[in-house]
């Protein structure tokens, strides 16, 4: 871990003219290249759209656990 | 309700008995135990284990897990195979703690080495020793286990009946009706202040979470059960009860500021919170963080789900005769007071009760039923 961990990347091919509008849009804001920006926007765009991997729990599971919440008064 | 953190809650407990007779076995810390506990229940979402070497690397050097999902604060298992020699990758072990009964299993894909001062540096910010989370850092075994836990057992603890578990809290706010819920963490006795943040915060959503954290405390904190007491005499006079609930979040501190900021706020939208409340040097210690250093971390995570909601500073003001907070009051320094843990503390260590503006009177009577509030 001394040196910088380096993430695997890939490539995206995007307008060189939109290239050069986001290029001029993150001066002194922050974002140290083009690849951050539109890492942070994706990331941004696909948060919340993932699905839930599986049904968290059954039923019976859901029984069990109101069951618990009612005898430790958290539910009436 | 929100997705949990990484898209499902994990479940790692076995609810059947199992032979552990043979299998080699590795006594546990209490953080260890924890964090066993911790990743069984769900709070720890998505890790099913302690992790591997590629995932360490990720989070110490980019803050998230191999596969993009943000995660901050390493969660791991140390120790020193010179002395388990017995201990292999490939093998399952028996990690116990005999203070609670704990037994899990853990199946070791990865034992290796780490490099402590990178790691310290790059979380803490710092390798000196006076800072609590790299002096832990620099108590660790010389290797560390990765690998999924499987909890076997363990005994009832103490304030089980405030534990509730993310599978619990997600099916409580649904039957409580509440779709926005925001989780305010505390170490402390309510005063008006924390009074007046919570209820700020509860007027935009459907339910207020308190989540106190219990465990390893330092000289002279609250102690667990009268943090506990003084929350239920605060919710009894004071709150709906429809709107908020409490449960305790057994986990140690590490005092990781801006990234541990992060690492509350998964562990919340892990129990279902939607909005997390977080304050003035959150998780920090001594001078090791800007004061809103853990708010500026927040635009690395443009995908952590859960939204946070920043408070400054709140105090009460002579001129506007209530409690405000940066935003809303345009009076100066000279026209407000802050709330003073410590001076709260003073008064009530002269078992006197503190001025009604500064905490509830029914919060300091709660307090001053104990011999001794504070932790010796």
């Amino acid at each position: 871990m001394k040196e910088k961990i380096k993430q695997k990347f890939t490539t995206i091919s995007i307008p060189i003219p939109l290239a050069e509008k986001i290029k001029k849009q993150i001066k002194g804001t922050g974002f140290t290249s083009l690849s951050s920006y539109v890492t942070y926007v994706l990331r941004e765009v696909i948060s919340g759209k993932e699905e839930e991997s599986e049904e968290a729990f059954s039923k019976e599971d859901e029984e069990r656990i109101k069951d618990r919440l009612r005898a430790l008064g958290y539910l009436d | 309700m929100i997705r949990p953190h990484g898209g499902k809650i994990i479940d790692r407990r076995l609810r059947m008995k199992i032979d552990t007779k043979g299998i080699p076995k590795l006594e546990v810390n209490t953080n260890q135990l924890e964090d066993i506990m911790n990743i069984a229940n769900g709070v720890f979402s998505p890790l099913e284990g302690f992790l591997i070497k590629g995932d360490l690397e990720n989070v110490v050097a980019h803050k998230r897990l191999s596969d993009d999902t943000p995660w901050t604060i390493p969660i791991v298992l140390d120790f020193d195979k010179t002395k388990h020699k017995n201990i292999k990758e490939g093998d399952t072990i028996l990690l116990f703690n005999k203070d609670i009964g704990l037994e899990a299993l853990i199946d070791i894909d990865e034992i290796f080495s780490y490099d402590k001062k990178a790691l310290a540096e790059s979380v803490y910010r710092t390798l000196e020793t006076a800072h609590p989370g790299v002096a832990t850092v620099f108590s660790w075994g010389p290797h560390l286990i990765g690998g999924k836990i499987t909890l076997l057992s363990s005994k009832p603890r103490e304030f089980d009946e405030y534990n509730l578990a993310p599978k619990e809290t997600r099916v409580l706010f649904k039957e409580k009706g509440w779709k926005e819920i925001v989780a305010f963490q505390t170490r402390n006795p309510p005063h008006i202040g924390h009074e007046y943040l919570q209820k700020t915060a509860l007027t935009m959503v459907d339910g207020l979470f308190i989540n106190p954290i219990i465990g390893k405390k330092k000289t002279g904190d609250f102690r667990d059960d009268v943090i506990l007491k003084s929350y239920e005499a605060l919710m009894k006079y004071y709150y709906r009860k429809e709107r908020a609930v409490m449960s305790i979040l057994r986990t140690s501190m590490k005092y990781g500021g801006p990234r541990e900021a992060i690492h509350h706020s998964i562990m919340r939208k892990n129990f279902g919170c939607t909005h997390f409340i977080v304050g003035r040097d959150h998780a920090g210690v001594g001078s090791y963080y800007g004061p809103y250093d853990a708010h500026k971390i927040f635009n690395e995570f443009p995908d952590l789900e859960i939204t946070p909601i920043f408070f400054k500073s709140f105090s009460r003001c002579k001129k506007c005769s209530s409690v405000v907070n940066d935003k809303i009051c345009p009076h100066g320094q000279e026209d407000q007071s802050n709330f003073s843990g410590k001076k709260i503390r003073e008064i009530l260590n002269k078992g006197k009760i503190p001025p009604e503006d500064m905490m509830r009177k029914e919060v300091a009577q709660e307090i001053l039923k104990y011999k001794d509030p504070f932790v010796k």
